[in-house]
This record gives structure tokens, C-alpha cells and sequence, in this order.
């Protein structure tokens, strides 16, 4: 098996639907959705070790996919089989929403229109510390709700954080219903690009092109950027493709071999 | 002692540069001195509170020192959630800055009233509360605090000169007594130590005997220091520009019963939310029973042998 970041998120796919099914809790379908996202990021993208002081940082502010960003960080190498397998245990600190005590987890996020915040203060901390180092966020787009986040971003737009990488995971969903039947975001693109951001639209399953659209980011002059990617809520599996029952519903056996078997015959 | 204050976090910028000074919007004619010395360690994040604590606490993971700096409402208040999951979760000293406790903002009506920010403060575990009660405690909490690593909420009122008998004393976690009548205890919070003085230089003509203990930090908080001066005295007066819950008033009950103390409580406070009242600071301290007149007024009463 490869290391590209393709196979990288295919593997978080499969430890999600087995975690998951082995701690019988949800949140599947988010974890889905961002996938290759995470897989790009930690697994091709980001510079520097958990331990590194001028490593580039990550804020997950979509906390509740948090089982995805522990299949990133173990295929990365900075968790092990072992500390995975206690997800969701008595005692773990591998909950449903990440905490920054997990070597790897830069803060501690699960309640929404935060991390944005975090990760524009990040940012300038690298600019005032005369660093090159980045400052990544994924974002969901329901998110986007929240007053806070455009705080956020009228002050990155505004101090001109080049180094700021913004990543929402437009999946279209949300708890109570599709994102354009409760607060519709449309036309999300003009309004990032209206408030000065630097916007690239593109599909978040597909890895090569992510990889190919951050490394192109002028991260040293210019506004901040952000990634609108397109995701598949539950991407992979059929039966959660866009169904929202899969933002709550643990798997049952039968649930889990199927999904096994779809994932493991797009591998 | 706003001018002060910021005068002292120019003073540590000075010699530390991980400190860093980010504004709501606030501090007119108070924080130009630092943006002029700093201009790359200054930013006004604009009327975004919430933002401004997340910033702080992205700086602050990088190993920065930001004082956030708002009145102190909207320092608290507004962006209380990003406190709780910012700098008091992952533990990193980000210097929240709340300007005009209480009722300091007076005709600014209750929008402006800071009466629940030392409370739910308090409940965070780990974020340290100081309350200056002058400009010489002021410098000193900032010195003292400097190199704590982890959240503190600042909460700066408008005392411009100097308590008589406290001279700066300022320790984490202690109470200043101030004289050492045995007959009440005036438990006052920062700035009220001023009323609780003057209070009791009126009891002293009355022959009553006071002993004022000026809380200026809570977690930690003067626990030793508070059970070791109820231990014999009787009637312990909490004085806070605050609501009677949550504050001093609460932890001195705390104190009592924790400690098995047999000391009756008076807490002077504001009991209900000032709704369509606003007047200068005094009027309001008149109404709200903290003048230094109705506090002795309040020690007198309690003293009498009917005044329970």
C-alpha cells in the first residue's frame, strides 16, 4: 500500500467505520466528509513533528469529526493501534471532540464558531515571531452560522494572514437538515471573496487537487485563503451518503459489514 | 487607575516581549502610550470580543502573553464560552482586562454594570481573578502575576488614589487587613476598600472596633486568611460592587461553613438588577447600600442586641 494522500484517507475511512462501530457512537457521517481533507493535511501537507514549537498549527473547529483527525494522526504515526483502540473509552482522552493533551491536537475544540478564531491567532503569532510556519482550519459550513466566525474573518481579511489556511467542509448538512433549508450559505464563494479572502473552490475528495491548490497559496503576502471543498456527507458508504440520521446513528452489524465492504472494494 | 494599569503592562511589554496588547475598541487616551512604544505588538481587533479571546488564545499557544482589554462587561461576559474552551482549557496565560467593576460606569446604565464578572470567573477552575484595589496594588498584581502561566481576569475600576493603609500590598491568594478591631470584619472586594475604610473610621468614633480585609484575588483565594480572622470575630459585612451571589459575599459564606465558623454574614451587594436606574457611581453606591455611611449604618444595626 502507497502513502499517497488517497490511500491515506481511504485508511482514516476504515478506521473511522471500525472505531465507530467497536465504541457504538456516532458522528460517522462528518468524519466521512473530511477524510481527504485530513488526509492531505496530515498526511502530505503539514510540516513538523507534535513536538516541533515551529510545526504548522491545526484547528479542527468542526470538533465533533474528531474520530477522523485520530485516523489522520495515527496514520501519521504520532498515535498508536493501542491509544486508538480507546476511543470513546472510560478514561481516554480520545473523546468525541478533541483535547489538546493528545500529543498531535493543537487545541481542544466541540463547540462550533471557535477554531477560526484560534487559528487567525496562530497566525499572527507566526507573523509576529517572524515564522513561516502555517496555521490550518477545517471548518464545517453549517459553522459558518455563527457570528463569531466572521469576526474571524474580517480580522484575518483585515491584518492581510497570509498564512492562515481556512478548509470548510461544504457537505451541505447539518444537525436538524440541509444547510440551504435552514441558514442558506449561498453564494458562499462571493461572500468569503467580498470580505477579502483569497477563495479557491474545490472538490474535497479530491486529494491531488488539494494538495496542488495548497501548495500553490501565496502563505507569505496577500489575504488569507480559504478552501470551499465539496464532501460527501459519509462519503464512501452508500447508505449515509447525505442522510443526516448518520450525523447521530452508531452502526449496527450489518451496517458495519456493508460499509466494510464498499470501503475496502474503492481501496 | 486605568492609566496606571496599562502604564504597567507597557512596563512589562518592556522587558518581556511575549506580551502583547489586543483592544475591543476600548481605552481611549489610556492604551496610545503602548500602541505607540508596540505598534507590532498592538492590535485593535475592532468591537469583536469574542474573536479578540480567540485570538489571544492562538498567540498564546505560541508561547505569547496578550492582555485582552475591554470594559469589563463585554471583556467577560461576551466572550465568556471562549474563555472557557480558549485559555482556561488549554490552561495559557491570556490576560483578560475588564475596565469599570460594578456600577463604575454609572450613567452608562446596566449594560455597562459589571455585577456577575468576578462570579462566573470564579467558577472557572484555574483562571486567577485579581481586583486592584488602587494604582499601587494595581502595579503590584501585575508584577506578581507576570509569569503565571495560566488565565487572569483583570478587573480594573476607576480608583484613582491611593487606599489609606494598604500601601500596594498585593499576594495571590491573600487577604490585606487593614486595623484589627475585633468587633466586625469588613470583607471588601478591590476598589470597595475605600468605603470599607471609611466605614470603619465612622464606627470607630461609635467605639465599634473593625478589622477591614481587602480581598484583591480569588483562585486562589484568602481562605486561610479569612477563617484565621472570623475565627473570633462575630460579624463578618462582605462589600462588593457585585451581585450578593457569586462574589466575596459567597465565598465568605464558603469560608464559614466550610470552617465551622460561627460568624453572622451580612453581604452588601446589589440584590436585584438595577433596571431603569442610573446616577454617578455615589448615587448609586448610596442606593445599593455601599456607601461608607450605610455600610456602618448596616454594622450598627446588626450590632444592637435586637439587630438580628
Amino acid at each position: 500500500m502507497g502513502t499517497s494522500a488517497a490511500s491515506i484517507g481511504a485508511a482514516i475511512r476504515r478506521t473511522v467505520i471500525d472505531q465507530s462501530r467497536r465504541a457504538h457512537v456516532g458522528h460517522i457521517g462528518s468524519a466521512l466528509s473530511v477524510s481527504d481533507l485530513l488526509a492531505v493535511l496530515f498526511g502530505t501537507t503539514m510540516n513538523g513533528t507534535p513536538d516541533d514549537p515551529d510545526r504548522d498549527r491545526f484547528v479542527l473547529s468542526k470538533g465533533h469529526a474528531a474520530l477522523a483527525l485520530y485516523a489522520a494522526l495515527h496514520e501519521a504515526g504520532h498515535l498508536s493501534a493501542e491509544d486508538l483502540d480507546t476511543y470513546c473509552a472510560d478514561g481516554s482522552p480520545l473523546g468525541c471532540h478533541p483535547e489538546h493533551p493528545v500529543p498531535g491536537i493543537d487545541f481542544s475544540t466541540g463547540s462550533l464558531g471557535q477554531g477560526l478564531s484560534l487559528a487567525a491567532g496562530a497566525a499572527l503569532a507566526a507573523r509576529m515571531q517572524r515564522s513561516k510556519r502555517r496555521s490550518f482550519a477545517v471548518l464545517s459550513d453549517a459553522e459558518l452560522n455563527e457570528g463569531s466566525i466572521w469576526e474571524a474573518v474580517m480580522f484575518a481579511a483585515h491584518h492581510k494572514l497570509s498564512n492562515l489556511v481556512a478548509i470548510v467542509d461544504v457537505n451541505g448538512q447539518q444537525a436538524l437538515g440541509y444547510t440551504r433549508d435552514v441558514i442558506d450559505l449561498h453564494p458562499l464563494a462571493d461572500r468569503f471573496g467580498a470580505f477579502g479572502w483569497d477563495v479557491h473552490e474545490v472538490d474535497g475528495h479530491d486529494t491531488e487537487t488539494l494538495e496542488r491548490t495548497i501548495a500553490g497559496l501565496d502563505v507569505e503576502q496577500g489575504p488569507p485563503h480559504v478552501l470551499l471543498a465539496n464532501t460527501t456527507f459519509g462519503y464512501g458508504v452508500d447508505f449515509m451518503e447525505s442522510k443526516i440520521e448518520w450525523h447521530y446513528w452508531p452502526l449496527d452489524e450489518h451496517q458495519y459489514a456493508s460499509a466494510v465492504e464498499q470501503l475496502e472494494a474503492a481501496r | 487607575m486605568r492609566p496606571q494599569f496599562a502604564q504597567g503592562i507597557l512596563q512589562l511589554a518592556e522587558r518581556d516581549d511575549r506580551v502583547a496588547l489586543l483592544t475591543g475598541d476600548l481605552g481611549f487616551t489610556v492604551l496610545e502610550p503602548f500602541a505607540e512604544r508596540f505598534p507590532d505588538r498592538f492590535f485593535n481587533v475592532g468591537v469583536a470580543e469574542q474573536n479578540m479571546i480567540g485570538v489571544a488564545t492562538g498567540l498564546a499557544e505560541a508561547g505569547m502573553v496578550p492582555f485582552a482589554y475591554s470594559i469589563a462587561t463585554f471583556a467577560s461576559l461576551r466572550p465568556y464560552e471562549f474563555i472557557r474552551n480558549g485559555p482556561a482549557l488549554h490552561q495559557l496565560p491570556v490576560r483578560i482586562v475588564g475596565v469599570g467593576g460594578g456600577l463604575d460606569y454609572g450613567h452608562n446604565g446596566v449594560s455597562h454594570y459589571a455585577l456577575e464578572d468576578v462570579g462566573v470567573m470564579r467558577l472557572q477552575p484555574g483562571v486567577t481573578i485579581v481586583v486592584p484595589a488602587d494604582p499601587a496594588q494595581a502595579a503590584a498584581a501585575l508584577e506578581a502575576t507576570a509569569d503565571l502561566d495560566r488565565p487572569v481576569y483583570f478587573r480594573v475600576g476607576k480608583e484613582a488614589q491611593g487606599i489609606p493603609g494598604l500601601e500596594g500590598r498585593f499576594e495571590l491568594g491573600r487577604a490585606a487587613l487593614i486595623g484589627s478591631g475585633r468587633d466586625v470584619a469588613l470583607i471588601a472586594l478591590g476598589p470597595m476598600a475605600r468605603q470599607a475604610t471609611e466605614a470603619a473610621d465612622r464606627l470607630n468614633e461609635a467605639d465599634i472596633g473593625a478589622t477591614v480585609a481587602v480581598i484583591s484575588s480569588l483562585n486562589p483565594s484568602p481562605e486561610e486568611d479569612l477563617a484565621e480572622l472570623l475565627a473570633d470575630i462575630r460579624l463578618a459585612v462582605t462589600i462588593e460592587s457585585h451581585y450578593v451571589n457569586g462574589g466575596i459575599g459567597t465565598f465568605t459564606a464558603e469560608v464559614i461553613a466550610e470552617h465551622g465558623l460561627d460568624s453572622r454574614l451580612i453581604r452588601c451587594g446589589v440584590r436585584d438588577m438595577p433596571r431603569g436606574v442610573t446616577g454617578t457611581v455615589g448615587y448609586l453606591n448610596e442606593e445599593h447600600g455601599l456607601s461608607a455611611e450605610r455600610i456602618a449604618e448596616t454594622v450598627q444595626i446588626a450590632l444592637q442586641p435586637s439587630g438580628r
